[in-house]
């Protein structure tokens, strides 16, 4: 009895609403957007107006976070590269999450050979790095962020596409597909009208955990110098600009721009483990 | 009978693998008449079903609905829904056969709308009598299956295949999951759809009880093959096949000692 009524209890503590953690998570994430939006417009400085002289001194009058190794504004490069970080990262889950869950719904759709088919070519797929492809990308199309964009995205789409066929091919599975069948839907509605709308809580989830993943990574390889460029202002380009300032003892432009990143990214992948999490719960 | 069959199955068969599930099945079912398919789990009895309404095509036979072959796959759009008009079916699990995101009337909705051209007006016109038809209230039919009992769902996919208008319906044990008052409900409510609109049945079971009140004819299959075919009253009462008495004294009544059932020679396969 106890057992039963603890399983009660966790159950609806978990579905009561999001806790402090979530909460925090929320407000995180809404300052990040709130920040890609306006973030280049509110931005107290010019975010690319360099003046040597200036360069790693600490807060000063309304520089409020100071100057990096250049002498640019710290905050205003903060602002401004919230979006060009976010947009990033959106467009690589964006795309992931478009093309997986297409990949995902056909397989399951049609079965047998095109599955088995699929399922072979996403375990090829497994074997590339998301950075190794990046770099093959910039060495192809030119470093910037829409090669290192869409080499991380096909380097996640199996993950992605792995997750939503499992759901794909359980709401496949279900009789009401059948009924609809025998109704004489046709295969396209079947798929845009039920299939996918009922694993869409699922896609949203990935899509979220894929844009903690895309920051991260997108980061990464713009600290390679495969990615979007100096002196655009960017995140993972400010962490790569500071490592001069690290090294002399100013690690403030660096540090700022990955706190930003890690809050970000530990926001997101919460509410997106919460996402997945809930989806799955309701779907038994 | 004078009128040609609305649905004529001759030599079906069908084999997954090495393992026969239907072999050699032939029956006639005619318009306004029910037809029973008996037989334990594994019997194929599905498969028949499934068969009928194109979910699984067959390996050789068959199926003639209304005077056109549905053996193959359909040609086309137009083919497909035609064949939704003459042959539908209600699930045995009423929990998987609703779409959980789509209310009883956008449901209905949707089928009307890939049917007909009706307008908008028309549509809600015939959902409310689909409706009634079934016995489901206002609020009912305006509900998610997830707000609706096992009985109310199944009676949502009766009205969901009683949307084209079908000629033929199949009920794959389609009571088997409800509890007994729920099932005598739902039963009055095929028998009496069937005095309304002349559709005929095809009634899959195991329960003898479901199959005596609502059939006909009786066709009692064993591993995929026919044992014996006739009236249903006959059949119940006089059964001739050694495995139609067995599946009789399978059924408790008073007096019921598991100890007297025949077994069959080997354990059934599914």
């Amino acid at each position: 009895m106890s057992v039963l009524t603890l399983d009660i209890v966790t159950r609806r503590r978990r579905r009561s609403g999001l806790g402090v953690l979530g909460w925090t998570s929320l407000a995180v994430v809404a300052v990040a957007v709130l920040l890609a939006i306006v973030g280049p417009v509110l931005r107290p400085f010019d975010p690319n107006l360099a003046d040597l002289s200036f360069a790693n001194v600490g807060a000063y009058g309304s520089h409020v976070l100071g100057f990096d190794g250049q002498g640019r504004d710290l905050l205003s490069r903060l602002m401004a590269g919230a979006r060009t970080t976010l947009t990033g990262a959106a467009f690589v889950a964006l795309v992931a999450i478009v093309a997986g869950s297409l990949i995902a719904v056909v397989t399951a759709w049609f079965g047998g050979v095109v599955d088995a088919f699929a399922a072979a070519v996403l375990d090829v797929l497994f074997a590339f790095p998301g950075i190794l492809l990046a770099v093959v990308a910039a060495a192809i199309l030119g470093p910037g962020l829409l090669s290192a964009g869409l080499a991380l995205a096909v380097a996640y789409i199996p993950y992605v596409t792995r997750v939503l066929r499992g759901a794909a091919l359980k709401e496949r599975a279900m009789t009401y597909v059948a009924a609809l069948e025998v109704q004489g839907f046709s295969a396209w509605r079947l798929c845009l009208r039920h299939l996918l709308p009922n694993i869409s809580a699922l896609i949203i989830a990935q899509g979220t955990i894929m844009f903690g993943f895309a920051m991260v990574d997108l980061a990464a390889i713009s600290f390679l110098g495969l990615g979007v460029q100096s002196p655009q202002a960017d995140w993972g380009v400010m962490i790569s600009d500071g490592k001069s300032g690290l090294l002399q003892g100013y690690p403030l432009e660096s540090l700022s721009a990955a706190v930003c990143i890690v809050a970000v990214v530990s926001a997101v992948t919460f509410l997106g483990e919460r996402l997945e999490a809930r989806a799955k719960e309701s779907r038994r | 009978m004078p009128e040609d069959p609305i649905l004529a199955v001759r030599g079906l068969r069908k084999q997954f693998g090495a393992h026969v599930a239907v072999d050699d099945l032939s029956f006639d079912l005619h318009r306004g008449r029910s037809l029973a398919v008996v037989g334990e789990s594994g019997s194929g009895k599905t498969t028949v079903a499934r068969m009928i309404v194109g979910l699984e095509r067959p390996a050789a036979g068959t199926i003639v609905a209304c005077g056109r072959d549905r053996s193959r796959p359909a040609r086309g759009g137009a083919e497909r829904k035609r064949r939704g008009r003459e042959v539908q079916i209600v699930f045995q699990d009423p929990y998987a056969s609703l779409d959980p995101r789509q209310s009883g009337a956008v449901l209905v909705d949707e089928v009307l709308r890939v049917h007909h051209d009706h307008d908008a007006a028309t549509r809600r016109r015939i959902t409310g009598e689909l409706a009634d038809l079934v016995g489901l209230d206002q609020r009912q039919i305006n509900a998610l299956p997830r707000d609706l009992s096992g009985g109310q769902r199944q009676r949502l996919a009766i009205a969901r295949a009683l949307a084209t208008d079908p000629r033929v319906l199949i009920l794959d044990e389609s009571v088997a999951a409800l509890d007994v008052s729920i099932q005598a409900q739902v039963l009055n409510v095929l028998a009496d759809i069937r005095d309304e609109r002349g559709i005929s049945y095809i009634l899959i079971s195991h329960d003898l009880a479901v199959v005596r009140q609502l059939t006909d004819d009786a066709v009692v299959m064993r591993k995929g093959a026919v044992v014996e075919h006739g009236p249903t009253g006959r059949l119940l009462d006089d059964p001739q096949h050694p495995y139609t008495r067995m599946l009789r004294a399978s059924v408790p009544g008073p007096g019921w000692k598991p100890a007297r059932t025949l077994r069959p020679a080997a354990p059934p396969s599914s």
